[in-house]
């Protein structure tokens, strides 16, 4: 069941997945991945729960490692090194690899500091250098004007949404060069969820957006490349429209037309 | 019809058993909240007799001394600087360990055994810390002392503190240590500037718990400071304290004595009241 072949080579990928297994304990959870992300632009994943697109995002920033029984092996090259084995420190992955979340995670500290938490983490600016970066991220992810007079208050005390798009603004100012996106509006409501979509149109000029989505729909909105996965597998992988009006494989076409799943 | 008539009937029977239960539940309220009431009641009553402005100036008195003179003094500040050192050296302690259950290797070898030996020393009859201290300490250096009096109490607080700070910790959700650790944020700083402060209301609320549990504790103040009738303002020697003056004065024939003893009585339950409101704040001011 491994596919060998790597799928669609694109002319600059950004990000190169080969051979990728993946194993929860015992149970493997991807078989022989190869997968090339293209540089600039939304790659969507989508296929039914439970096929491995969340998984497939996590190992991209190593985030499987905070838990002891769950391993990848195989190659993910990020500019030719492979950072399963990179000697880096996995923190100064992370930060070229920012990640957003299913649920909004505001940490418990107001809304300048959440911005100001990561790159401080990286960065030593100045006050004034801080407040434009924070200004600027937030400005990027669509929130300053919603709280530019109330940056003091906890990060908790805005709606989910915004929550959701502060977390954005979060990864984003730390200037990452892929920005992956597990499910991020899975729990917003359909104006959020919009805001979040134009917010992503916006963002795919400058960075690589990787979305791990339910939401076919959301998927051939968004998306410029799209990757359609089953049972640990890659089944299919290409341009939105080709994978949406001409899928090559029978799988792909039931999955979209929902005739399965 | 027929129909009908059933469904009413079951209706009419569960009204009943829910009349009944709650008739059941009220009661047995009432039932518990009448004795506290009167123990309260009792305190409040007695304790305020025995309150005068020399409660707070005046050291323990003499037997049979007219009322109103003597206080306790030397018994709340000896008490003070017992709960204060056993608070300060048992929070750390116990936050530290809360710390590694909870972060570090939750489900290792060493864990397991801490987390099993917290809950003997969390269940243990504070009557065997205190003859624990007394062998270790009193015996050995051949004197009570307030000192032995802490490192009882101090005993006391860390498990209390270990256990409702591994408990916070892991109330916090995984989703928030993973945004955190996926921004490239090094582990203790996961653990110092998140998951701390996320369940901040939480850790104070189990050292101001664990506060209140020492200060009325007897039993181990009874083996190692013992007390004093005199002021003294450090904890080398015999240490008047407020649980074991009461003890004293209240099975004492002398009725100054006992009119302190319940002033005393009325003193700690005040200030473990204070101390559960602060909890109470500090848990509800979270969100």
């Amino acid at each position: 069941m491994t596919n060998t072949q790597t799928q669609r080579p694109t002319p600059n990928a950004k990000l190169i997945i080969r051979n990728l297994n993946f194993y929860y304990g015992k149970f493997r959870a991807l078989h022989g991945i190869n997968l090339e992300i293209p540089d600039k632009g939304v790659t969507a994943f989508i296929g039914p729960s439970g096929c491995g697109k969340s998984t497939l995002l996590r190992t991209m920033n190593r985030m499987f490692e905070l838990y002891p029984d769950q391993r990848a092996e195989g190659e993910i090259l990020l500019d030719q090194e492979n950072l399963l084995t990179s000697k880096q420190d996995v923190a100064l992955i992370r930060a070229r690899i920012g990640m957003v979340f299913q649920m909004p995670t505001p940490f418990p500290m107001s809304i300048f500091d959440n911005i100001a938490f990561g790159v401080k983490l990286f960065e030593n600016l100045s006050r004034i250098e801080m407040e434009e970066r924070v200004e600027w991220a937030l400005k990027k992810a669509a929130l300053w004007e919603e709280v530019k007079d109330k940056l003091t208050q906890s990060g908790a005390s805005l709606s989910g949404g915004q929550q959701q798009r502060l977390c954005i603004a979060r990864v984003i100012a730390i200037k990452p060069e892929l920005l992956l996106l597990d499910e991020p509006c899975s729990a917003l409501d359909p104006i959020s969820t919009a805001r979040i979509e134009e917010l992503i149109a916006e963002l795919k000029k400058d960075y690589t957006v990787v979305i791990v989505t339910h939401n076919m729909q959301q998927a051939a909105r968004v998306s410029d490349y799209t990757a359609y996965m089953y049972l640990g597998n890659l089944v299919e992988f290409g341009a939105t429209e080709q994978i949406f009006f001409k899928p090559a494989k029978r799988e792909t076409e039931d999955y979209i037309t929902g005739r399965f799943g | 019809m027929n129909i009908d008539q059933q469904k009413l009937a079951r209706f009419m029977w569960r009204k009943r058993i829910n009349q009944g239960s709650l008739l059941l539940s009220v009661g047995a309220m009432i039932f518990g909240v009448f004795w506290l009431a009167w123990i309260l009641w009792e305190t409040i009553h007695l304790g305020f007799s025995g309150f005068s402005v020399s409660l707070f100036t005046e050291t323990t008195p003499a037997p049979n001394e007219p009322l109103g003179t003597g206080g306790l003094i030397n018994a709340m500040w000896g008490s003070l600087l017992m709960v204060g050192m056993a608070t300060f050296i048992g929070a750390p302690v116990g936050i530290l360990s809360g710390i590694y259950l909870a972060e570090y290797k939750p489900d290792g070898k060493l864990a397991v055994t801490i987390r099993f030996i917290n809950d003997l020393l969390l269940s243990a009859p504070s009557i065997i810390i205190g003859l624990f201290i007394y062998t270790l300490l009193v015996v050995r250096f051949r004197q009570f002392s307030g000192w032995a009096g802490a490192a009882a109490l101090t005993l006391i607080v860390i498990p209390v503190v270990i256990r409702t700070t591994e408990n916070m910790l892991q109330l916090v959700p995984a989703r928030l240590r993973e945004a955190a650790y996926a921004l490239g944020t090094p582990k203790w700083k996961v653990i110092l500037r998140i998951t701390l402060t996320a369940s901040r209301a939480g850790v104070l609320t189990g050292i101001l718990l664990a506060v209140a549990r020492i200060a009325g504790e007897t039993a181990p103040l009874i083996f190692t400071a013992l007390n004093n009738q005199f002021w003294k303002a450090g904890l080398s020697g015999p240490t008047a304290n407020l649980p074991v003056t009461i003890l004293q004065y209240a099975m004492s024939p002398y009725q100054n004595w006992q009119h302190l003893a319940w002033a005393g009585v009325l003193m700690i339950t005040l200030a473990v009241l204070g101390l559960n409101i602060l909890a109470r704040v500090l848990s509800r001011t979270k969100r």
